[in-house]
């Protein structure tokens, strides 16, 4: 397809030439400057490896407890489901959906989808259902909100600092890896090396 | 003038930015991934405007109300947004007051200002400052996010604090009126069809007809 060599800028629509980006390198539009896209030597494969590692991760922190209290010699533990679960049982089920679809669903999608996508490549296969799930990893990289929920963690660790002994727990530890793996797979996953291997 | 893909005929596919022609019949799908095309995000305008006017009118119980109601043997106290703020300020956690400021009052506020500017200045086709213009739109996409923050730490909290027999923690009803002002605003700012800011304000009909 000849017209894949223009470009469109999807923030100002401005019509350009592809100019055959070195890789490592990002291509900025011409005129208002926003990423066209950006290249990576073996992009797909490191992208990939990252996501297994993200994957790992994920299940990690969704195992073990993000923060322990201890007060008077009673022990709290709350983990990420665990906080899913007081909301909901407080009558605040919309708000337990929201906290559960950014910080547990819309990650582990984005995660599953690109396993799906880059899988199936990296044995010189075509993944089956490219076109939805595509559009799902889109979707949920847009609402997952990993890193969010760190600094939450976080801020959380400090106010209850100041009321009992705090621990952080492996969750949380998880969870900065995951939010650090899944920048690093941000920077190096190119949708358009997936379709031209994709087809 | 540099040209836009529009004005050649051109579809960009929103998803998998690949450029096609665009076909005189029905609504055009994108050859490789799928999506449907079109020039400009329909309606655009008018849903984002749609979302920020309900953002704002759950902005005001999502400040007034309270988001975490505390009971302890010390009495009870129920904390606000900015209550909870001042609270960290004082306790002389003032980064900490900083960065929930800035997530919980600062963020949805200026999205809600800055969207509102950005349609405004589209309905009224001025062609001032286009790249600051852009630039602001780019901004107001990626902090959205943020403003989560106060959520996830109501969610932990009322999680560790619930069982123990000293104190209980609960969310308020403001948990749920700000949960929604988060998730209108980021549907405002995907809403909003930055590529409008660049087009020519001479043709109105051609706009009025993609828009």
């Amino acid at each position: 397809m000849n017209r894949a060599e223009l470009l469109a800028c999807p923030e100002c629509d401005l019509l350009q030439s592809d100019s055959a980006v070195p890789r490592p390198h990002k291509a900025l539009c011409a005129r208002c400057g926003a990423v066209l896209y950006q290249r990576h030597d073996q992009g797909l494969d490191r992208s990939l490896a990252l996501t297994a590692t993200a994957l790992v991760l994920l299940g990690v922190a969704n195992a073990f407890p993000m923060l322990s209290l201890e007060l008077q010699g009673e022990r709290t533990d709350a983990t990420l489901a665990g906080a899913v679960a007081a909301l909901w049982s407080q009558n605040m089920q919309l708000v337990a959906l929201l906290v559960a679809f950014t910080a547990i669903f819309m990650p582990l999608a984005e995660l599953l989808a690109l396993a799906w996508l880059l899988a199936p490549l990296r044995f010189g296969r075509r993944a089956a259902h490219v076109r939805p799930l595509f559009r799902l990893l889109q979707f949920a990289s847009r609402w997952g909100m990993v890193e969010v929920f760190v600094l939450g963690t976080l801020v959380s660790y400090v106010k209850l600092g100041h009321l009992a002994n705090v621990e952080a727990g492996i969750a949380l530890w998880a969870f900065v890896g995951l939010m650090l793996v899944m920048a690093a797979i941000d920077a190096h996953f190119d949708p358009r090396d997936l379709w031209e291997h994709a087809g | 003038m540099q040209a836009s893909a529009a004005s050649s005929g051109l579809l960009s596919c929103g998803a998998c930015t690949l450029v096609s022609r665009a076909t005189p019949a029905g609504v055009a799908q994108c050859p490789r991934c799928g999506c449907a095309l079109h020039f400009r995000k329909p309606g655009s305008l008018g849903r984002t405007w749609a979302f920020l006017i309900a953002a704002i009118a759950l902005y005001v119980p999502a400040n007034t109300l309270p988001i975490m109601l505390t009971h302890s043997l010390f009495g009870s106290q129920d904390d606000t947004i900015i209550s909870g703020v001042v609270f960290l300020w004082e306790d002389g956690s003032w980064y900490l007051a900083l960065i929930v400021f800035f997530a919980s009052i600062f963020v949805p506020l200026a999205k809600i200002i800055g969207l509102a500017v950005l349609c405004l200045s589209v309905q009224l086709r001025v062609a001032w400052r286009r790249e600051q213009r852009a630039r602001l739109y780019r901004l107001i996409e990626s902090i959205g996010r943020w403003s989560m923050l106060d959520i996830f730490v109501v969610a932990l909290l009322v999680t560790v604090v619930q069982l123990t027999a000293l104190a209980s923690v609960r969310a308020g009803p403001a948990a749920l009126a700000f949960g929604a002002v988060v998730v209108l605003t980021m549907c405002a700012a995907q809403s909003f069809d930055p590529r409008l800011l660049w087009d020519p304000a001479k043709e109105p009909d051609e706009r009025r007809a993609a828009a």
